[in-house]
């Protein structure tokens, strides 16, 4: 790399993360002011009415609702940015225990979903943008829209039919089966990758068995929105004048299209392959549900179901954080892969 | 914040001749002509589009005389329906755990689903829109402003937002309809309000703008004749395939138990959910026929939004063109 | 006299639409010698484009052509299209008018390059190819040490002249240059336009210069073809035809030339025409001011006014294939203003 190549892209990692900062206030003091929607308070709202109304009280001052809701949106921040998010109500885990404990499940099934929607999607799209109206394009299509269509739990109900109860492949449920969960030894929490440091492979296929279902349904149903886009992009830089320009210096075709047109046209595509990624964690809480894996989505569940509120708030905070994050990683790796960005 | 979210291949600005020559309703006669003379590929993604929303509309509207029994009905005549039974002659879909009618079911979820999705769009848009239009004309800090607030909404994974917003709206409003439509409007607000934004300034700078500017005419003209009509040829596309993730949204809702509650009315996610049980057993006509429903229909607004997008944007829009014949005969032949 | 390197004979290039066709290209001879630039004159949307894209092959799929265009004792109408990629590089070049968005951003210079020869010798060696890319390269003023950089890092002069570059590293004996500086300021057009007439002198290069602008024909060309609605309407020696202009078009256009001598405006009254419907006969009648009835009903016939300039009007003749009657004035209607093209 060039030294001034080296430099803009230094540039433009500082202001990007400079850049970041007002959007983490906003998405947090949105989380705050979400929170205070409730009537009341999070420990009302939680207790009231199972718990003497004094015991309560006691609770909200140590807790610190009573104070000025400017002094409690500050407190918040700070405790936000520092990851100090309390215990649950209802059963008094820290949250970031909570966080840390079903976080990489969540991980494992998004990459591994994310893995199956770029692969799917990309090359189905420049499939169907190749060949325009052809049937390889419209088959693409129609199978992107009606995969988008399906939800990820119908797509899960009918994996189950099939996969589990028709031809008995596949496992629905859980991470691992029990036997495995109970030998693994857990340094990164994430399986496939613990299993295989362990150098247990007959774990690491049950883990992998597991992983199939969730990360192939949720992975699918992502891929839909990326096939429409590769495609568009993919028409749009076939016409484009370099390619012309390219022809023009007796360039072969196969060269043009793969070299010229696939890649530029894949270049948008990871930013927003980036954004799918709060389709992702959306599409994470139902898959989660739908196939009894154990990761954040599926606690946020069960607590919101409790209206246990602090563990609630401490798991939608982190999520926005993570959310900016990725978004400013993308844009990291938009910069590097497309040298015109830093320069913007 | 990178600000992608355009729905890929949005319509550029129209040529101005083409703006002074059909102001005002015109702009619109102008859309239908140019979806009529569609032809090929889009024509019939448009219109497959519009019959399964048509059929759906009419299940919705006509529920009540097309279902054969309530959507909580476990009984008629005095016989109970039986439990989870499989298709028969008398109930088509088959029953479900409670002894409901999984057909009626069917179909009155088409009514809930119709229902919040339409009110859901229709305020979506009302508030996304002009605040869009707004936004883009006048710039400056509020413009800054309402920017930075409707892109971190946007950031967030909508599914969560709604979550959240439809969980804590619950306590003040019940669950139910109301507070489904809500959570959903709330999260739809932001992509309006983008494309609308987006649109407004890249037209703003356009010469023919500024030529009437330049002119002298009012703002309010110059918005609502030359920006207003070339904003809102986007907005029909990103309408619909918002009605198509609204369905999503509200069914993932009734998954999860924030939707509607049965008592109210039929929906399609929360029979899922029932069904997720079900399928361990084999039982599998309480899930398919719902969630096939929600593919369905979901499918149709895709489909209207994209035949939409393909007919009307310049930049991908392209007509079957036939190589033409040259004459042999040379053209110094006398006349 | 150098060889002919270029001959083409009544060709024709009608684009489909969903009606009749765009007869954009139709009927168009000429030809050029090596070590000669001729300058193909004419306003926007009278088909100089798509002359210059249709000999080197590279009209969009709804597009047919006819007639010959001879090159080493081939018909590039009718050879195979393999057969004219292959030529495209080594034997024909085309330079673009917007140099802009000619190159690819994510890849480097040197990229280009590499990938230009690869493309026809594909056992070139890396060590000869970078040594010919950054001869090009010297050749155009580009020193070696921005080989390796990215287009957006060039200005729009200096990326025409790395097209340029690339159009003659394989060495083409036919370069045709679209309108290469009118996205270019005055200065940079100058500098292009030294480049191209160091082609003609050191490499016998065969140049097709496309343009609007009279001011680069008289100094950068030998010769001249004014194009009018698709067909070439006069050809000859640049200095002849500019001191003495037979067509009423070329006189028209070198009357509303504006110099600092310019007292009044002078301009075409009317529009360009349509290239789908043409008017019959001459396509200029319409327009011109010295018009006559034949050239409404019969179509001009190509004659020499000297050695080696032609044109094709009426008022030169051949007078013996003028009707009785035919050289009374065309009487018509106002010409209308001119509507939106």
């Amino acid at each position: 790399m060039t030294r001034t190549h080296e430099n803009s892209l230094r540039t433009y990692l500082l202001t990007r993360i400079a850049l970041a900062v007002p959007t983490v206030l906003i998405l947090l003091t949105m989380v705050f002011l979400l929170m205070r929607v409730a009537p009341g308070n999070p420990i009302q709202a939680a207790l009231g009415g199972h718990v003497p109304q004094a015991q309560i009280q006691a609770r909200e001052h140590r807790a610190g609702y009573d104070r000025p809701i400017l002094t409690q949106y500050v407190e918040y921040l700070k405790d936000a940015l520092t990851l100090n998010l309390g215990d649950s109500l209802t059963d008094h885990t820290p949250v970031t225990t909570i966080i840390t404990d079903n976080g990489a499940a969540t991980l494992e099934l998004t990459i591994a979903a994310f893995f199956v929607a770029v692969v799917v999607g990309v090359s189905i799209g420049l499939v169907a943008g190749r060949w325009r109206d052809t049937p390889w394009d419209v088959g693409g299509r129609m199978f992107g829209i009606v995969i988008y269509a399906a939800p990820v739990f119908f797509l899960g109900f009918l994996a189950q039919l099939v996969f589990a109860d028709l031809l008995g492949w596949l496992p629905v449920s859980g991470r691992a089966s029990p036997e495995v969960t109970a030998t693994l030894s857990q340094h990164t929490h994430l399986f496939l990758i613990d299993t295989l440091i362990d150098g247990d492979l007959n774990a690491f296929w049950d883990c992998f068995l597991h992983l199939i279902l969730p990360a192939v349904t949720l992975g699918l149903v992502t891929s839909g929105v990326l096939i429409r886009l590769v495609r568009v992009n993919l028409m749009q830089t076939m016409k484009g004048d370099y390619v012309e320009a390219a022809r023009a210096r007796g360039v072969g075709e196969r060269r043009v299209v793969i070299h010229h047109a696939f890649r530029n046209a894949l270049v948008p595509v990871i930013t927003v392959a980036g954004l799918q990624l709060a389709l992702l964690l959306g599409g994470a809480i139902l898959t989660e549900e739908t196939f009894n894996w154990p990761g954040i989505g599926f606690q946020l569940v069960r607590y919101l179901n409790e209206r246990d509120y602090i563990a609630v708030q401490g798991i939608i905070t982190v999520f926005a954080l993570a959310v900016v994050a990725v978004s400013v990683l993308i844009d990291l790796v938009n910069a590097f892969i497309d040298p015109r960005v830093r320069y913007s | 914040m990178s600000s992608i979210g355009e729905i890929p291949g949005t319509a550029a600005p129209q040529s101005p001749e083409a703006e002074i020559k059909t102001e005002g309703p015109g702009g619109v006669r102008r859309l239908i002509r140019q979806i009529r003379s569609a032809r090929g590929v889009p024509k019939w993604i448009l219109y497959s589009g519009i019959a399964i929303v048509l059929f759906f509309l009419i299940l919705a509207i006509f529920a009540p005389l097309i279902a054969p029994y309530g959507f909580a009905q476990s009984s008629s005549g005095g016989v109970d329906f039986p439990k989870q039974a499989p298709p028969s002659g008398a109930h088509l879909f088959g029953t479900t755990v409670q002894s409901t009618d999984v057909l009626s079911r069917v179909i009155w979820g088409a009514r809930t689903e119709i229902e919040v999705v339409i009110v859901a769009v229709f305020f979506s848009l009302s508030i996304g829109v002009p605040l869009g239009l707004l936004s883009g004309y006048v710039g400056g800090k509020l413009d800054r402003g309402l920017v930075l607030v409707m892109d971190a909404l946007f950031a967030f994974p909508y599914l969560l937002l709604a979550i959240v917003i439809a969980f804590l709206l619950s306590d003040k409003l019940g669950q139910g309809i109301i507070t489904a439509a809500v959570a959903i409007t709330i999260v739809y607000i932001p992509q309006y309000f983008r494309v609308v934004r987006n649109h407004v300034i890249s037209v703003r700078e356009e010469p023919y703008v500024e030529a009437a500017r330049a002119l002298g005419a009012k703002r309010r003209t110059i918005i609502g004749r030359y920006v207003f009509f070339n904003v809102i040829q986007n907005v029909p596309v990103v309408a619909t395939l918002n009605a198509a993730d609204a369905i999503l949204t509200l069914a993932a809702l009734g998954f999860l138990g924030y939707g509607i509650q049965p008592t109210q009315a039929a929906e399609w996610g929360y029979d899922v959910q029932r069904a997720i049980s079900d399928a361990g057993a084999g039982i599998w006509w309480t899930g398919l026929f719902p969630g096939l429903a929600i593919v369905l229909l979901v499918t149709g607004f895709t489909l209207v939004g994209e035949g939409l997008n393909d007919i009307l944007n310049p930049l991908i829009r392209y007509r079957r063109v036939r190589k033409p014949e040259i004459p042999g005969a040379s053209p110094e032949a006398d006349k | 006299m150098s060889d002919v390197v270029l001959d083409v004979r009544d060709l024709r290039a009608w684009y489909g639409t969903e009606g009749d066709p765009v007869r954009a290209v139709d009927g168009v001879s000429f030809e050029i010698r090596s070590g000669e630039t001729l300058g193909l004159v004419g306003e926007s949307g009278c088909g100089k484009s798509t002359l210059g894209r249709t000999i080197l092959g590279l009209l969009p799929e709804g597009a047919a052509t006819a007639g010959e265009i001879r090159y080493r004792n081939r018909n590039l109408v009718t050879a195979p299209p393999k057969e004219v990629r292959a030529l495209r590089g080594p034997e024909l070049g085309l330079i673009f008018q917007e140099p802009m968005t000619r190159l690819d951003h994510l890849m480097t210079i040197e990229n280009h390059f590499v990938e230009t020869l690869k493309a026809h010798e594909s056992d070139a060696k890396e060590k000869e190819m970078r040594r010919r890319s950054l001869d090009a390269l010297g050749a155009m003023g580009i020193p070696p040490t921005r080989f390796k950089q990215y287009p957006h890092e060039f200005s729009g002069g200096m990326r025409q002249r790395i097209m340029i570059a690339l159009a003659l590293v394989l060495n083409p004996k036919v370069l045709v240059a679209d309108e290469p500086t009118t996205a270019l300021d005055v200065i940079v057009e100058g500098q292009i336009l030294e480049i191209l007439a160091d082609l003609r002198r050191n490499f016998d290069t065969a140049l097709l210069l496309i343009t609007h602008n009279l001011g680069i024909v008289a100094e950068a060309c030998d010769r001249v073809a004014v194009m009018y609605a698709g067909r070439i309407v006069e050809q000859g020696d640049a200095r002849k035809v500019f001191a003495e202009p037979a067509h009423p078009y070329t006189r028209a256009l070198l009357e509303s030339i504006i110099s600092l001598a310019t007292t009044e405006l002078k301009y075409i009254p009317g529009a360009p025409p349509s290239l789908i419907d043409p008017p019959p006969a001459c396509r200029f009648h319409p327009r011109c001011p010295s018009a006559m009835r034949v050239c409404s009903t019969k179509d001009p016939i190509e004659v020499s006014i000297a050695a080696g300039h032609v044109t094709e009007c009426w008022l030169h003749g051949p007078e013996d294939e003028i009707p009785a009657g035919g050289e009374q004035p065309l009487e018509r209607e106002e010409i209308a203003v001119a509507e939106e093209a």
